[in-house]
């Protein structure tokens, strides 16, 4: 007969993951029932590649292109928002609709509430500002800048595009340097290019 | 300065495996869906306070150490012995070695806590105290007491 306690310790290993899925994901479902869901996320099939989408009980939070690591990006929710991070594909149903129907040319304007957390002081004048930017629009840095409250901050004002937290529903993309070059993007130029091609912008 | 913890899903998805192992073995496949659950959404509440992201294997295996102590409290309450019906075919968990952990889980409490929280959760005697209260010595003092008595009770 088998020692007692290496008994125990096979005893233990047995198939197990199925079961600690299924209850995992109990968990989730009873966390956002009792409140405890600070910041839900999922993932989204895009033209673009899979994004990750992110929300709070206050709205979309975050959404993250494809050349942004999702590991990374959960960490910098947990540290600034709430370490209360699950994923929760239920939350960020509207956000998928909603992108989906902007992907495919029929929505123009998303009805998403935002939660601008991620955001402050400047920065955020000048995210609000932009996400009043019309489909089919476009605007410059300095614009946005002006909006903001100092026309002399376009480069700042780059940079907190550049760093624009809610990408393509905040559309920083519609933003393009003085004279109508493209400037830059966090998806890449080419991104950014279609994007604009397909909310029938003409460029230069 | 607070602690950098990691997000919640990570920190569930690295330990699930291990609590989910472990409450099977203390309370049994009826109840370690239920203690698996309230083991997590209670440590989900304390999750933003924690002063320590250091062990967090100890922390969440102590908390399920004591949502199984409840268990087995509520069970000992309820006294009337039910015979095991699964809720849905096919639900109950493959356990080919239960009959193990169902002597282990007639042991006296400070043995039973013992002999799971080593073999079932795998943990040093040091966490083993820590998590059920006591030293280290008393930790070790009553895993050989259970392994003594599930001995006799598996030779017979």
């Amino acid at each position: 007969m088998i020692e007692i306690s290496k008994q125990l310790t096979r005893a233990a290993r047995g198939a197990v993951k199925v079961h600690a899925a299924r209850a995992a994901s109990s968990v989730v479902r009873r966390a956002r029932d009792a409140g405890l869901l600070d910041v839900g996320y999922g993932y989204t099939d895009t033209p673009f590649g899979r994004m990750l989408v992110a929300v709070t009980p206050k709205g979309l939070v975050r959404v993250a292109m494809r050349t942004e690591s999702p590991d990374e990006v959960l960490q910098e929710l947990s540290d600034r928002l709430s370490p209360r991070v699950l994923e929760a594909p239920i939350a960020v149903d509207a956000v998928r609709r909603e992108l989906d129907e902007y992907f495919e040319g029929k929505r123009q304007v998303f009805d998403l509430p935002l939660d601008w957390a991620l955001s402050s002081g400047f920065r955020e004048k000048v995210l609000r500002a932009t996400a009043r930017i019309p489909y089919g629009g476009v605007s410059s840095y300095r614009e946005m800048a002006t909006r903001a409250g100092n026309a002399r901050a376009s480069r700042a004002a780059g940079s907190a595009l550049a760093t624009n937290p809610i990408p393509i529903v905040v559309p920083c993309h519609r933003v393009l340097r003085t004279g109508g070059h493209l400037g830059g993007y966090g998806g890449g130029l080419a991104m950014k290019e279609a994007l604009l091609k397909m909310e029938g912008v003409r460029l230069a | 300065m607070s602690v950098r913890l990691p997000p919640f899903q990570r920190f569930l998805d690295a330990h699930r495996d291990e609590v989910y192992r472990f409450l099977l073995s203390a309370v049994g496949p009826q109840d370690a869906e239920d203690c698996f659950q309230e083991t997590f959404l209670a440590a989900l509440r304390a999750y933003p306070r924690l002063s320590d992201a250091s062990n967090l294997k100890g922390w969440i295996l102590t908390i399920a150490h004591r949502k199984a102590l409840d268990a087995h409290r509520s069970r000992s309450r309820r006294a009337v012995p039910v015979a095991a019906v699964p809720d849905e075919a096919g639900r109950e968990p493959p356990d080919p070695d239960d009959g193990v952990w169902e002597a282990v889980r007639r042991l006296p409490s400070k043995q039973r806590a013992a002999v799971l929280l080593r073999f079932a959760a795998d943990l040093p005697y040091r966490e083993v105290a820590r998590a059920a209260g006591g030293t280290a010595e008393a930790a070790r003092r009553n895993v050989s007491d259970g392994l003594r008595t599930l001995r006799k009770e598996w030779s017979r």
